[in-house]
This record gives structure tokens, C-alpha cells and sequence, in this order.
């Protein structure tokens, strides 16, 4: 179970390549919310990834789905970035790729790392005005008004463009990608791939170098699990399970399940 | 006594949902906690207008110092007023700790915060304590909560994390209590307000009881129809549980939406988690890490959802519920 974990005990850095060459859904609604944007105003979409050669498949699914260009971060040296050292890479890409952008959107959290971090630090690392978990958006011309449900609070917020915005998953549902979507993006991937010095960065503004953060370790939840498995007759296993647990589910029912004498089963 | 020396832990004092989420109140115990091994003192640092109340709540819940910046421009929250306020005072008094609790506002303030200060930040954290070199060791949720990754900031200050309601403990409300205020005015030349709050309504009375449950019983497509799924709401009455759904029972119309508990639902922190007939997605058990005693049915014993049981039980979904009716009304004296 240990040695399967996405995780490099020498490095402490966590290996995103198990999770990589798949969007992360927050990822897609953030694209979809993008897509809508071009369908209505017209937009040149960009879209960046920074990881390892693999994560070029995510490149290709959204390029498949509609955008314009692929610029994937790959260079050793970025390898175990926190997210301070990611959000500083993002933005000197973006900075070199597209100086001129109106809008960045991110997913609101990844799956993997699930910081929910990299979008506001993103957004202070360019200097521009950000929001966060957004449900809907409406451009008029340098305009961004959005709505979102924070804390039990239902806002409506503004803010003008350059900004960027985290797409929460609730809002946008993502489309699938049409078969000749798909023929397009393979036959002329317009996919950069760039390192640390293609963005104007030295090696000590990326990776585990520029990490202020270090993971001592990564232990897996459901290995430490007893996991008592229960099996055969359906009567028989209720039995044993109210048998074995009853002080626990009674406890949190705030009765009293043990009283009863046991009949034959 | 003011002992201005010796070092500060600071808490984040987010009142804006003081009634359905006590998270502030919950980490002045940690920071509490964590403050006697560092010998530091424990701080809660208030924006707003008008807070007294909360600043009276914080030095009865733990604080011995309360740092409060109380003006008619920040009555709402404004996320670049409330970032540049909190990096002028981490500059000017260098605490060596920030916990800020991982609201929805938290979440997105604590990240710039930590940005300006060019620090490390742990998000949604579970655990917290101070080890032998006086490092503060954060445990944080990974992939789905699959993993728990235990994260340290050695070189840089403050140590920033944000910690998930419900993880620790409240202190008893003490009227003995006495903290030391600090009022601090607010700068003369406030940051332009670059996003800007047009409306901010709190929503009526909403519902909690799913992410507030003693127990819930989570029920996935594995339920088989409608009806199979219906028979856990009678289970549920009997446990005085909740029921939770997962998205492909929420699309076939078996729960509503209200029900669904994931990545696109609500997350809970049960003390016991029935879970029948789901596979476990990681976008569903992204919303289970707070889950205490996990029970788990399904034909399948190598589903993922089986895997991250405490009891594994291999058999009928459906089959299973109508025996734990049946049995529940026998065991359960009035
Ligand atoms: C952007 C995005 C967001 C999402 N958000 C959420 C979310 O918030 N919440 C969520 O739940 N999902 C979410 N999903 C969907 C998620 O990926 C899974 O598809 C979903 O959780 C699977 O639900 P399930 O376990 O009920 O169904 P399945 O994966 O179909 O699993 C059914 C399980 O039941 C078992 N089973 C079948 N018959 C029986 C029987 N008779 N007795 C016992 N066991 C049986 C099977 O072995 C299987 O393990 C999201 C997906 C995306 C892309
Ligand atoms: N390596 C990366 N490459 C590109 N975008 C990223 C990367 N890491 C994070 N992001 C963006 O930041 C969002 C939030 O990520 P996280 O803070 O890791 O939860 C993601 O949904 C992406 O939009």
C-alpha cells in the first residue's frame, strides 16, 4: 500500500503524474466558462499547464474542446512546486505567452492537491482583481459580473478586466468534445512546450527551490483502516454488525442498541 | 502585565457566520493549545464596524490579545481591503503563526495574504501541533482525501494554515476573561476596492442538517431504483440520521439535490458513515474526510468506497438496509 502513494520519500514532493493526463473537473468548467465566453464575445483561449511531459494530454482535450493554443510548463526544475513557486510560474508564462490577456480562469481547487490556492496567489502574483468560487459570469466589454454563494451569502460581485476568476464546479457543466474537435487538435496542435528560462525565470524562482513549504510526509488514510470485511448471510452480518458496533452507532443515535437479548439467527 | 516581547500566534476572527460556524472560536482553543509550547501568546486580529460583540466573544474563548480595526469602510467583507490590512500588520508585529479558518472567504483571503508575505500556506488542515524544534506540523487532506499530507514552512514566517470547521474543539464561554485591545485605525489611503461587492445577501435560514449529522447514510446508484433508495429515508428515521446522495442518484431523480454530498454537494463530519452501494469517486469521498466510523456496503468488495471502511460489508445494498430496519426495530427500546 506505502509504496504506492504519489509521493517521492526522497524529494517530499508529491508526484501529480498519477493523476496527470486527466482535466481536473474544476479544470473543465473553468475551460467550459472560457468556451461560452468565445461562443458569445469571441476570445483567443490559451490554455497553460505546468507538469510533466504527460500532462500534454490535457493540452490536447482542450484543444479538442475549443481552445486555441496549448503552452505546456514542463522543466524538471519546476518539479514540487508549492503553491507560491506554481502561482510565480503561471504568471511569468502567461506574462511571455500572452502579455495582452483580458481574463484568467482557473479551476476553483484541483482534485489532486485540493489547495483551492494557486488562483488567488495567481492573481496577486499578475497585480489584478480576482474572485473566487464563481457560479455565473456576464462580460460587458471590460466588465466582469459574477454571482457566487459564499459562507450561506449570496453575492453579486463586479470587477474590469485584466482579472481572474476561479470557476467553482457548480456553475459551468462541461461539454464533451465533438469527434471532429478531436481530429483538429491532433491534426495542428498549436501546443509550446517552454522551461524555466523560455519564461524569463532563473532556476531558483521555480520548484521545490522557490517552496517555502515542505511535505515531511504523506501517509494513506484508508491503508491505516482496520477494514473488517463482512460477508455471508445477510441476517447473520446485521447481526454481527449491531453485535460489534452497537456502542458505537448507538452512541451517535444517543440510544442504547446493546439491551437487547439476542435471539437465535 | 503587557509583554510586548516573546512571540504571537494570530487567529483570523471570521464572525460572518458566527451563528452556523464557530471556526474562529475553535481555533483560539488550538492556537491556545499550541501556545503553550512556544510560550507565545494567543491573538485574535477583527476587522469590521461595530464588532464589539465579537471582540467581548474572542477574550472569552481563549484570546489574550485582540488587534481590532473597527471603521464604516469595512463593514462588509472586501477581500483587498482585509488582505492589505492583515500583510501591514504581519509586517509591522511578525507573528510566528496565522491560522485563519477555511470559510469560503478564509480560503480565498489567506492565499493572497500568504503571497504578499512570500510564506507557505497549508490549506484545509485537519490536524495542527508544535514539534521538538518548535515548528508547527500541519496534516492537510490530498487526492480526495485519500491521502493526508503532513506539511511544514521551516524557513519563512508567519507559518500560515487554514483549518477545516469542525476539527477542534471550542473553549467554554469564561466571563472571568480579560484580553488586552488593541485598536488600530485603519490606513489613510485604503487600496482601491478592485472587486467590488454589489450585493451580499444572507440566505435564509439554510439547511445544515446534512453537513451537521451525528450519522449519515449515504446511498449510490448501487440502491438500484427509486424505491430501493426510498427505503434508506426509513432506516434513517429510525437512526435519527440524514440521508446523502451520490450525483448519479441525484440525476435519476431518487434524492434531490439538496442530498448530494461531494465535490458539487455539501461535505459532512458524521461520528458514523453508512454508505450503501456507492463506488467511491473521488469527487464523493472528497466530501467524506471528516467522517468518523465509516460502514460500507457493496456487492463489490474492491470498490474504493469498500477500501476506506472501517467494516466492509459485502452484500446486497438493498438487502442489507431492509435487515437493519428489521433488526434496528427490535433492538430499539422507547
Ligand atoms: C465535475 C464532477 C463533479 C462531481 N461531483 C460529484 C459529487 O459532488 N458527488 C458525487 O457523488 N459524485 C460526483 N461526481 C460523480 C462521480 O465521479 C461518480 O460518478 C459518482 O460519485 C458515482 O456514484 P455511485 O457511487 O453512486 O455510482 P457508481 O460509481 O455506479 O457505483 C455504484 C456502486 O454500487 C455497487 N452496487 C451495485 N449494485 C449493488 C447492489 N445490489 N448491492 C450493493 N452494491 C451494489 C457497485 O459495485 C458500485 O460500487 C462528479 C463528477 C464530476 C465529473
Ligand atoms: N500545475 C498547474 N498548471 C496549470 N494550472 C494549475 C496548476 N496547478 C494549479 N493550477 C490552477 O489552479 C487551480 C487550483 O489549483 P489548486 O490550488 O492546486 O487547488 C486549478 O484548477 C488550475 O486552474
Amino acid at each position: 500500500m506505502v509504496s504506492e502513494l504519489p509521493w517521492d520519500s526522497k524529494t517530499g514532493a508529491l508526484k501529480r503524474e498519477l493523476a496527470e493526463g486527466m482535466m481536473n473537473p474544476a479544470c473543465k468548467c473553468a475551460l467550459e466558462a472560457a468556451l461560452q465566453i468565445k461562443e458569445t464575445h469571441g476570445a483567443h483561449i490559451t490554455a497553460v499547464a505546468m507538469g510533466p511531459p504527460m500532462a500534454e494530454e490535457v493540452l490536447y482535450e482542450a484543444l479538442a474542446l475549443g481552445a486555441d493554443k496549448g503552452v505546456l510548463l514542463s522543466d524538471r526544475r519546476m518539479a514540487g512546486a508549492d503553491t507560491l513557486a506554481t502561482s510565480q510560474t503561471l504568471a511569468a508564462a502567461i506574462k511571455t505567452v500572452s502579455p495582452d490577456f483580458d481574463l484568467i480562469l482557473c479551476g476553483c481547487r484541483t482534485i489532486d492537491s485540493e489547495t483551492a490556492q494557486v488562483g488567488p496567489q495567481l492573481a496577486e502574483e499578475l497585480d489584478i482583481p480576482g474572485a473566487a468560487d464563481i457560479e455565473t459570469m456576464t462580460l460587458k466589454d471590460d466588465l466582469l459580473v459574477m454571482e457566487r454563494l459564499l459562507d450561506d451569502f449570496f453575492e453579486v460581485l463586479e470587477m474590469r478586466t485584466p482579472a481572474l476568476v476561479t470557476v467553482s464546479t457548480s456553475g459551468y457543466t462541461p461539454r464533451y468534445p465533438f469527434f471532429t474537435g478531436i481530429e483538429d487538435a491532433f491534426a495542428k496542435p498549436d501546443i509550446t512546450v517552454m522551461g524555466t528560462s523560455d519564461i524569463g525565470l532563473n532556476p531558483d524562482c521555480v520548484g521545490m527551490k522557490a517552496s517555502p513549504t515542505r511535505i515531511l510526509d504523506v501517509y494513506s488514510t484508508t491503508a491505516n483502516k482496520t477494514n473488517v470485511v463482512l460477508k455471508g448471510a445477510v441476517k447473520r452480518i446485521v447481526a454481527d454488525l449491531f453485535n460489534a458496533y452497537g456502542d458505537k452507532i448507538g452512541g451517535a443515535m444517543g440510544k442504547d442498541l446493546q439491551t437487547h437479548e439476542h435471539e437465535s439467527s | 502585565m503587557n509583554d510586548e516581547t516573546g512571540s504571537e500566534i494570530w487567529v483570523f476572527g471570521d464572525y460572518r457566520n458566527y451563528f452556523q460556524n464557530r471556526v474562529t472560536l475553535q481555533l483560539l482553543a488550538k492556537a491556545r493549545d499550541l501556545s503553550r509550547k512556544i510560550s507565545a501568546r494567543v491573538c485574535a486580529v477583527v476587522f469590521g464596524c461595530g464588532i464589539d460583540e465579537y471582540v467581548a466573544e474572542y477574550a472569552a474563548h481563549g484570546a489574550d490579545k485582540i488587534y481590532v480595526v473597527d471603521h464604516p469602510g469595512l463593514e462588509r467583507y472586501q477581500i483587498d481591503a482585509y488582505v492589505a490590512l492583515m500583510e501591514r500588520l504581519c509586517r509591522e508585529r511578525s507573528p510566528e503563526i496565522v491560522l485563519v479558518g477555511g470559510t469560503g472567504f478564509g480560503r480565498e483571503f489567506a492565499p493572497r495574504v500568504a503571497k504578499r508575505l512570500k510564506t507557505g500556506l497549508t490549506s484545509d488542515c485537519i490536524e495542527l501541533y508544535i514539534d521538538d524544534e518548535g515548528i508547527l506540523v500541519q496534516t492537510a487532506p490530498a487526492f480526495g482525501g485519500n491521502l493526508m499530507a503532513v506539511i511544514v514552512t521551516r524557513d519563512r514566517r508567519p507559518q500560515m494554515a487554514t483549518v477545516r470547521p469542525g476539527m477542534f474543539q471550542e473553549l467554554p464561554h469564561d466571563y472571568e476573561a480579560r484580553a488586552q485591545i488593541v485598536r488600530i485605525d485603519p490606513p489613510a489611503d485604503p487600496p482601491p476596492e478592485r472587486l467590488r461587492v454589489i450585493r451580499s445577501d444572507r440566505r435564509p435560514q439554510t439547511d445544515r442538517k446534512l453537513e451537521d449529522a451525528r450519522i449519515v447514510i449515504c446511498g449510490g446508484r448501487g440502491m438500484g431504483s427509486k424505491a430501493g433508495f426510498r427505503k434508506l429515508f426509513e432506516l434513517a428515521q429510525l437512526m435519527g440520521a440524514e440521508v446523502g446522495a451520490t450525483r448519479p442518484v441525484v440525476y435519476s431523480g431518487w434524492a434531490n439535490h439538496d442530498a448530494l454530498v461531494g465535490q458539487a454537494g455539501k461535505q459532512i463530519k458524521p461520528m458514523v458513515l453508512f454508505s450503501f452501494g456507492v463506488s467511491g469517486a473521488i469527487q464523493h469521498t472528497a466530501a467524506l474526510t471528516g467522517a468518523g466510523f465509516v460502514i460500507a456496503v457493496n456487492k463489490n468488495p474492491d470498490a474504493v468506497m469498500m477500501k476506506m471502511a472501517d467494516v466492509a460489508v459485502v452484500a446486497d445494498a438493498k438487502q442489507v438496509c431492509s435487515a437493519m430496519i428489521k433488526e434496528l426495530r427490535k433492538r430499539i427500546r422507547p
